[in-house]
């Protein structure tokens, strides 16, 4: 009896030991919060080993929708946060959780759907129209509906062309043609090639995935779709665990000439998924 | 296995002793006496309140009504005592496994374990077992070993419930042997029995229950051969006690 | 973990980042496991053996909790870890420790349950020779929690089980890194939502197999041990 529990109690212990492995990741770590679209596009990837030999930082990305990723940040729980919703960006640094807003890169929105085009939308020029017209034929259109910077972009086009949609939604006047998931890029883009919809996306998750079946882009180019990245530093004053100089080194990293040449240096099938444009301040 | 000296737990007296459990009377008002010497052997019929007679004089169940005492003590600790259930519950181990962990419960020293082990299963036969795990036994083997664990922690009077009851006769008589050997020991031996047969051979004294009532309480030869009560005449004569 | 090759091509070569995450799932759902046993057994033992009060609180507690869906189970831990929340100053959101907590979470009460289910039938066996050896509470719990050790493997086995196959919990608390807490479950999750869905498949028939062996050897022990020990 003496001899089994002294085994059990030194397995537990070693257990105990073992997955406390403190100050593993300790060490020159900073947590970014980010979104799910950038991590599918493959950006992380691609950038964060340059960084990393570049200054010896661990970047550790939690992807989340853009919402939860803000949300994050705001918990004190990230260093740095790294999404593309300009607006609620700001609202995050009027609420005190960030310092401030670096514009970093910009990719753009395309609308895709079935190569058939039931809707007739292919090749329109004005985003709001071919939207208008989705809505007037009854088109099965998938929204993120996850309060992601994506699907903010989406909301406000329809706006553009004077449909609420969140206020029909609440209402029960929009039809069944409009499907909200809830769900991330990726998924999405699984359901409108499995049920032959139409949805928005960013162009550079749209290169990366896999599934595309017989989906194509339709609409593309209106100013109106562009998609704009911009980073925050956490503020450490309200969130006193902030990593504030290895966060504010990522920043610098983004924005420095250095940064913005391998944000552009990174392609898929040949194709720049985003352009840097830290130095416009409007952004 | 010594020779028992007086030991504190004899004689078990039981005064009006009753047990009702909610409008069922098991036992009602049984007064008697075990007292040291050769096996008491318990009979009547089915639901006659055997078994329960010994848990109580082991000491498991309380009385409901009346008294009990162990060598004069109202409340005595049971280190002393034993019992073997009428279908004995084998532990998960081998036999001798089964043994070490009667042993380690009465608080034997463990440098007394493996001589103790060995002679209790030459007692009850199962010398070659020791390693078996004790759940595949046969039911004559289980019932041995039962016996074997409950001398495991010497104690000085030993309950049995009807220990040959599903036996084939072959592994009754093994039985019997080591009862007999273990009452020469010294050890007083109460069991019940459903054998008239078994009761003439092996009682010291003979104890008659039915519908919880105790009828005789005779030594054994005149319990067979002068009946007092009418009940023990029928019973000894094969009648159905209703 | 690029997605050009198969999940077995990466299989047969060693491929690090497959290894690597293969060893981060089966270190967090054992450790997960080992946990809730040290909590679950002692207390399903407990719900078995005694009668304290506020049991029968417990026993609708511990059913209501066996049900709790993952990602519930997720969100909870989550907003107590975070470092705007009770625990947060422990800092271990974002990290395989919170991942084992979640997941100890989920398990400790599925292994409580089957541990309390198994130990009150074997101390129905039990209960009659033990009195009559006059064994105490303590060495009671240990006697029925070691004779009944095969069907407790059994029990820790399914608490490995549903560790293993969730993704709800351990991608809320641990935020699917990767190189950091990425498992094969939260792998599998994002291989989906890129749309790489032969390699998602890959990695889930890899996650599948591991769980067969886990439990053949599992079975063969149990086995082996009750030839044994009978």
């Amino acid at each position: 009896m003496f001899n089994r529990r002294t085994l059990i109690a030194a397995a537990a212990l070693g257990a105990v030991a073992f997955t406390a492995q403190p100050g593993l990741a300790q060490d020159k770590s900073i947590v970014v919060a980010s979104t799910t679209s950038t991590q599918d596009s493959g950006l992380f990837e691609y950038l964060l080993p340059l960084f990393k030999t570049k200054t010896g930082i661990t970047v550790k990305v939690v992807a989340q929708g853009t919402g939860k990723a803000l949300d994050t940040g705001a918990r004190c729980d990230a260093d740095v946060v790294f999404v593309h919703a300009k607006s609620q960006e700001e609202k995050f640094l009027a609420e005190g959780h960030g310092v401030k807003r670096f514009p970093v890169m910009y990719n753009d929105f395309v609308i895709v759907g079935p190569s058939s085009d039931p809707a007739g939308i292919k090749g329109k020029k004005d985003v709001a129209d071919a939207l208008k017209t989705l809505k007037a034929k009854g088109a099965t259109f998938f929204s993120r509906g996850d309060r992601s910077g994506t699907h903010s972009a989406e909301l406000k086009l329809w706006k553009a062309v004077g449909i609420d949609i969140e206020k029909d939604l609440a209402s029960k006047n929009l039809g069944p043609w409009y499907k909200s998931l809830g769900q991330g890029m990726g998924a999405t883009l699984n359901t409108a090639a499995a049920d032959n919809g139409y949805t928005l996306t960013d162009r550079a998750t749209w290169i990366h995935f896999k599934n595309k079946q017989n989906l194509v882009i339709e609409v593309e180019g209106d100013k109106r779709l562009f998609n704009q990245y911009g980073v925050m530093l956490v503020n450490p004053a309200k969130c006193p665990s902030v990593k504030k100089d290895l966060g504010q080194a990522f920043i610098d990293y983004l924005v420095s000439p250095a940064g913005q040449k391998d944000i552009a240096g990174y392609k898929v099938n040949g194709q720049e998924l985003f352009f840097p444009n830290a130095n416009d301040h409007n952004a | 296995m010594s020779m028992r000296a007086p030991t504190t737990d004899l004689p078990i007296l039981l005064d009006e002793a009753s047990l009702v459990a909610g409008s069922v009377t098991i036992l009602d008002r049984v007064s008697l006496s075990f007292q040291p010497g050769p096996p008491t052997l318990l009979i009547g019929p089915n639901g006659s309140g055997k078994t329960t007679l010994l848990r109580a004089a082991m000491g498991l169940i309380p009385l409901t009504r009346g008294r009990i005492s162990w060598g004069g003590r109202e409340s005595a600790s049971s280190a002393r005592r034993a019992i073997v259930f009428q279908r004995p519950t084998m532990l998960r181990r081998s036999a001798d496994g089964n043994i070490r962990y009667a042993l380690n419960a009465a608080d034997i020293p463990r440098a007394q374990h493996e001589a103790r082990i060995a002679e209790l299963l030459a007692l009850v036969g199962l010398d070659g077992l020791a390693k078996r795990p004790a759940r595949r036994l046969s039911g004559g083997e289980q019932q041995r070993l039962a016996l074997a664990r409950a001398l495991a922690r010497d104690p000085a009077v030993l309950f049995l419930d009807e220990p040959t009851a599903s036996l084939d006769p072959a592994a009754t008589k093994a039985i019997e042997d080591i009862v007999r050997a273990v009452a020469a020991r010294g050890v007083k031996v109460v069991m019940s029995s459903h054998d008239l047969g078994q009761a003439r051979r092996l009682a010291g004294d003979v104890v008659l229950l039915h519908r919880g009532r105790l009828i005789e309480h005779n030594a054994s030869p005149d319990f067979f051969a002068r009946p007092k009560a009418e009940e023990t005449r029928k019973f000894i004569a094969g009648e159905l006690l209703v | 973990m690029t997605g050009d090759g198969s999940a077995l091509h990466m299989v047969l070569t060693g491929n690090p980042g497959l290894y690597a995450i293969v060893w981060l799932s089966m270190v967090v759902s054992m450790s997960a496991v080992l946990f809730a046993a040290l909590i679950g057994v002692p207390f399903g033992a407990l719900i078995a053996l005694t009668r304290f009060p506020g049991r029968e609180g417990a026993i609708v507690v511990l059913n209501a909790l066996m049900g709790l869906p993952p990602v519930v189970v997720g969100l909870a831990v989550y907003l107590a870890l975070s470092r705007s929340g009770p625990l947060g100053p422990l800092g271990i959101l974002f990290t395989p420790q919170a991942m084992i907590v979640a997941q100890t979470v989920l398990v400790a009460p599925i292994v409580a349950a089957l541990t309390w289910q198994t130990v009150e039938d074997l101390w129905a066996e039990y209960r009659d020779e033990l009195a009559a050896m006059d064994v105490g509470p303590a060495a009671r719990i240990a006697t029925l929690v070691w004779d009944a050790r095969f069907s407790l493997v059994t029990a820790l086995l399914a608490g490995f089980g549903r560790a293993a196959a969730e993704v709800g919990a351990i991608i809320i608390v641990g935020g699917n890194i990767d190189g950091f807490t990425r498992t094969m479950t939260t792998a599998i999750a994002l291989e989906t939502s890129k749309g790489d869905l032969p390699l998602a498949v890959g990695l889930g028939m890899v996650l599948i197999m591991i769980v067969i062996l886990i439990n053949a050897l599992a079975w063969g022990a149990r086995r082996i041990g009750e030839r044994y020990a009978g």
